[in-house]
């Protein structure tokens, strides 16, 4: 692998063509079949739910999703959820555990919003409630993050008995932008703050943070969709197998001890 | 990404309530309340929970202070405090900037844990302290809040929390993070084994402390006027171009919106929770 800074990783990260959670999910999966709201307030299209198998394996699917052009993105909000997206979430994640369906997310994010609606409507509360109810979920999850992971909005859908990372993608309490404003009040030093963050797949690896590096194809996903989804498909089913091998009670524990050593 | 605002309120603040056993001289025995500006003699303020006699403005008060006005006197056992901190990302100033706060502090971190009582009724209480670091929260609070919970499960205790906090440490970056996952599974495990939580939220409560064990109380009480959010007020502006409404992000916004179950004055604090833990048993 030749030697990519963390700052080329963000900006990859970052790429207008870097594929979407969408694009893998129409790939991965069999059949998909999305189902919209949080029951409550409305449909935040910042987070994609769905129903998707794989032969005989059933799956939920939870998806921070950025749009892929000027529409889309005003549409699911440039992938920034509101408190709905989380509650969305977290409807079809107790469904999950009800049908005894593993849980695949999709993490892909800069952030949770920011807005006046996000607050009256208690953003806080719902990524906490998420955390809270995905850490005694009674079904496998496994989280990847595909491209952006910033702060709580990223952790919100990223509970998982699995945490992966594809090789570009980035993983961070903050943007680097939002660091360097705040660490050092200046938010053009970013790509400072990126060397500095340890936000990259190879850092949160060896930091404990996740558990698995995928390989890009040629480098860089974009350069093979269909080839990075094959991947993750065969990542997924094998990662499956082996958590459904594990009792339950024993793999929410396990789940559990994975975050208390943190 | 709120720390700018919360610095330029504590400035005025720290004018007052830290200071005082440092001098003699008259000029230390008044504090100006950062609301109606009315000059006050800090010895007053202090007997008046540091409230401002005034204009009810709730000054900020440190883990100690909170501690003799909540715990009834003599029986706060502190647990001894995990204060391992990692400096995952290797900063440099980072574990001489902790060092340099403690001593000035005189805290070790920014969260104080143990076990006392309140009107008799035994609790583990948990105590954020925004003298330190702005009460961020990174490896040592989130390890010594989970540690708390969990000695609460053990012993079957009610568990208080005051939250007091920017939100996650910026200098310890995703490990800071984790520690929201970390926190809330242990109030999950709380909930599991039927022990009440009581949370209070007090200026300010920000970012990755909201959007974790904070919102998660049976109870959630907040002091009046408490700044409390997610994203800072700063950063809302930024996005959204536009000025933020009269009073956004106050407890009685918070209340108003359905995420408090009620603003408690800080003088009848501690009778309030006597109350909930009682009719809670």
């Amino acid at each position: 692998m030749a030697k990519v800074t963390a700052w080329e990783r963000v900006k990859i990260a970052r790429e207008p063509e870097r594929p979407t959670a969408l694009d893998y999910i129409e790939k991965i999966f069999d059949e998909f079949i999305e189902l919209h709201g949080d029951r409550y307030f409305k449909d935040d299209k910042s987070i994609v739910c769905g129903l998707g198998n794989i032969a005989k394996q059933n799956y939920t699917i939870v998806a921070e999703q950025k749009g892929r052009n000027t529409k889309e993105n005003i549409e699911r909000n440039f992938g920034m959820p509101n408190p709905e997206a989380y509650r969305k979430a977290l409807r079809f994640m107790k469904q999950a555990e009800k049908f005894h369906r593993p849980i695949i997310t999709f993490i892909d994010t800069k952030g949770a919003y920011p807005g006046i609606g996000a607050e009256e409507r208690g953003q806080g509360e719902a990524i906490a409630r998420n955390l809270m109810e995905m850490s005694d979920l009674k079904v496998p999850i496994i989280a990847i993050v595909i491209g952006e992971g910033s702060s709580g909005g990223a952790l919100a859908i990223g509970v998982g008995d699995r945490v992966l990372m594809l090789e570009n993608a980035v993983y961070s309490i903050l943007s680097p932008e939002g660091y360097a404003s705040i660490l050092w009040k200046d938010s053009t030093r970013a790509e400072e703050a990126a060397e500095k963050m340890k936000l990259t797949a190879k850092d949160l690896l060896d930091l404990g943070v996740i558990d698995e590096v995928i390989k890009e194809p040629n480098g860089n996903a974009k350069t093979d969709v269909e080839k990075m989804a094959e991947t993750l498909k065969k990542k997924i089913v094998a990662i499956t197998e082996e958590l459904q091998a594990i009792k339950v009670d024993d793999l929410v524990e396990q789940r559990y001890q994975k975050f208390r050593k943190m | 990404m709120v720390i700018d605002k919360i610095k330029k309120r504590i400035e005025y603040q720290e004018d007052g309530s830290e200071k005082e056993h440092r001098s003699d001289i008259p000029v230390g025995m008044w504090v100006k309340c950062s609301k109606c500006k009315e000059i006050l003699y800090k010895e007053d303020l202090h007997k008046n929970y540091s409230v401002c006699p005034n204009c009810g403005n709730h000054f900020r008060l440190s883990s100690r202070r909170r501690i003799d006005q909540i715990v009834d006197s003599g029986t706060f056992e502190e647990f001894q405090l995990d204060c391992n901190t990692t400096n995952p990302l290797e900063m440099d100033d980072y574990v001489k900037k902790l060092e340099v706060l403690r001593e000035k502090t005189g805290l070790e971190e920014a969260v104080k844990c143990g076990i006392g009582k309140i009107n008799g009724e035994k609790v583990v209480i948990c105590v954020m302290d925004s003298n330190f670091m702005m009460g961020s929260m990174g490896r040592v609070v989130g390890e010594n809040i989970t540690n708390s919970i969990e000695k609460a499960i053990e012993l079957k205790l009610p568990v208080i929390i005051f939250s007091a906090s920017g939100g996650a440490r910026m200098q310890e970056g995703i490990i800071s993070l984790m520690q929201m996952a970390k926190t809330v599974a242990a109030v999950e495990k709380l909930q599991k084994a039927g022990n009440l939580y009581i949370s209070i939220l007090t200026d300010p409560t920000y970012g990755g402390v909201t959007a974790s064990f904070a919102t998660l109380g049976d109870i959630i009480l907040a002091e009046p006027n408490a700044m409390i959010g997610f994203a800072g007020p700063r950063v809302i502006k930024q996005t959204i171009g536009e000025d933020l409404p009269e009073g956004f992000q106050t407890a009685e916004f918070l209340l108003e919106h359905g995420f408090v179950d009620k603003v408690v004055n800080r003088k009848d604090m501690k009778e309030t929770l006597y109350k909930l833990l009682l009719l809670n048993k």
